[in-house]
């Protein structure tokens, strides 16, 4: 079936006594006639791929345009030397989410989670902690499951296309799904899980998507640092006990509702926000040219 | 909605709809003519025209008639593989009235003399629909196998083809049926649950009134 709602997909973790990300991997292992085995191996490969991603980024890559390249060694070489703010592991997430983010504008091979554009969010905040803690890929597949859930109820509920519900679908989504893996990761409850998803999505509602020169490099990549930190964010305050106000489920039509209510100038045509600055028509214009 | 819908497709970036589809819209191409191509003409309409050379959509096309899938890291450098496999190719823009954004018009050439004008678009998250076979709309996502039988407009001929998929086990998902003019080019768009096998495509050519068929089965 796959889940319209969080409220649902809760309660039928609570009634079959199984732990979340099971409710979700076998909710889709019915759906698609598929096998538990065969769906385990499918998300193994998936984090298999995020971290090659990872690893074959080289700071001299430069995307088609030009405009994206090398930001994540920077970030990796500032923390190196010390002048950076916060600790180790907030900045290993900082350069990750442009590494994953930079290669996708480069044409590597990438996990879309749940978009291309998107791409950063969910490595950038598994890929350090489960070095930092030592976690096994059991535990991240699992993980996975959870994010998938939240995402899949957003998917049916609103939307995950930039071009119908802007960035806060994409980015939005992605932290969303990124806020409750972590949460689940912890040892966070289901609620817990369901708070985070509320809470990261509800802080990148009205986000909107303004490429410029329609590519998926600007403000794309940088915006995964965003939903990144803004997933940690989310799923410590959920952690901690903190709440949303507003259901989950409600956050997701809101943002629906905000994607519908937006111009289709902020919906990935490259006219309005960021693409509409006279810098970002001007880089266009270069681009067309060449 | 699949859950690795959500979580996936592994793809080489940018972009689902403007790399991952441009694959797809290519890899179906080459698909339904049957064999690899030697030549082919790319037209880009609306988005893909002003924003594919930087989503790689044109190097993603010429990849997908090379037969590599969206996952495919040579997909960046398919242009000077396509020197390799002899595949002489050429991009220009165009612009279809009405047309959905992210539209391509390919037409190919085999070795053969076998040749075939798609009208393709990619709709997002790697999803694509054709929207035109040699001229005769269609609307068909090759996510299925799929048999395209060109013909004369005449009575018997979807007969013809449902009986033979039937003696051969293969079950109809869907059909759609097309013309240009009564009585002139009709083409029958068939998508079934089992693979179509290739005897039965070629003993479906040798029957008059059929002008040309093609098909795509999935992999795996």
């Amino acid at each position: 079936m796959s889940y319209y709602s969080v409220k649902q997909m809760l309660e039928d973790a609570k009634e079959n006594k199984m732990p979340l990300w099971e409710t979700i991997m076998m909710d889709d292992v019915l759906a698609q006639h598929s096998s538990r085995e065969a769906s385990l191996h499918q998300m193994q490969h998936l984090w298999e791929v995020m971290k090659t991603t990872s690893t074959e980024y080289r700071a001299s890559d430069h995307s088609h345009s030009g405009l994206v390249g090398g930001d994540s060694a920077k970030v990796t070489e500032a923390a190196k030397q010390g002048c950076l703010i916060g600790d180790n592991f907030l900045n290993e997430i900082i350069a990750e989410a442009l590494k994953i983010g930079e290669c996708n504008a480069c044409m590597k091979r990438i996990v879309a989670t749940p978009t291309a554009g998107s791409c950063g969010v969910l490595p950038a905040v598994l890929i350090p902690l489960a070095k930092k803690e030592q976690l096994p890929d059991e535990a991240i597949v699992y993980a996975l499951y959870v994010a998938a859930g939240f995402g899949q109820v957003v998917a049916q509920r609103a939307s995950i296309a930039g071009a119908s519900g802007g960035c806060q679908a994409e980015i939005g989504t992605a932290s969303a799904m990124a806020a409750a893996a972590l949460t689940a990761l912890k040892g966070g409850s289901s609620e817990m899980c369901a708070h985070a998803c509320a809470m990261a999505l509800s802080n990148l509602l009205g986000l909107v998507c303004d490429p410029v020169a329609g590519l998926v490099e600007v403000p794309c990549v940088q915006r995964n640092v965003a939903g990144a930190l803004n997933a940690v964010g989310a799923a410590n305050m959920a952690l901690s006990g903190v709440v949303c106000r507003i259901p989950a489920d409600e956050v997701i039509d809101a943002m629906g509702e905000i994607g519908d209510q937006m111009s289709a100038d902020l919906r990935e045509t490259g006219r309005g926000g960021l693409a509409a600055t006279p810098t970002g028509k001007k880089i266009a214009a270069e681009l067309l040219r060449h | 909605m699949k859950l690795f819908d959500i979580l996936g497709p592994v793809m080489i970036g940018p972009s689902s709809s403007h790399t991952a589809g441009a694959v797809k819209i290519g890899l179906v191409t080459r698909r339904l003519l049957g064999v690899p191509p030697i030549k082919a003409e790319i037209k880009l309409h609306g988005s893909f025209a002003s924003t594919g050379a930087g989503h790689g959509t044109d190097r993603a096309i010429i990849a997908g008639l090379l037969g590599m899938q969206p996952d495919d890291e040579r997909i960046p450098n398919s242009f000077e593989l396509a020197k390799k496999e002899k595949l002489d190719f050429s991009f220009s823009t165009i612009n279809i009235r009405g047309a959905h954004p992210n539209t391509a018009v390919l037409s190919v050439a085999a070795a053969d003399g076998r040749t075939l004008e798609i009208v393709s678009a990619s709709l997002g998250g790697g999803r694509i629909q054709v929207c035109q076979i040699d001229g005769i709309d269609t609307n068909f996502s090759g996510d299925c196998n799929t048999l395209v039988v060109h013909n004369l407009d005449q009575p018997g001929h979807v007969a013809q083809v449902a009986t033979v998929l039937a003696q051969r086990n293969v079950n109809i998902a869907t059909m759609q049926l097309y013309r240009n003019v009564q009585g002139g080019y009709a083409v029958m768009v068939v998508e079934c649950d089992q693979p179509i096998p290739a005897d039965l495509v070629e003993w479906l050519m040798t029957l008059d009134g059929i002008i040309k068929v093609s098909y795509l089965n999935l992999e795996n």
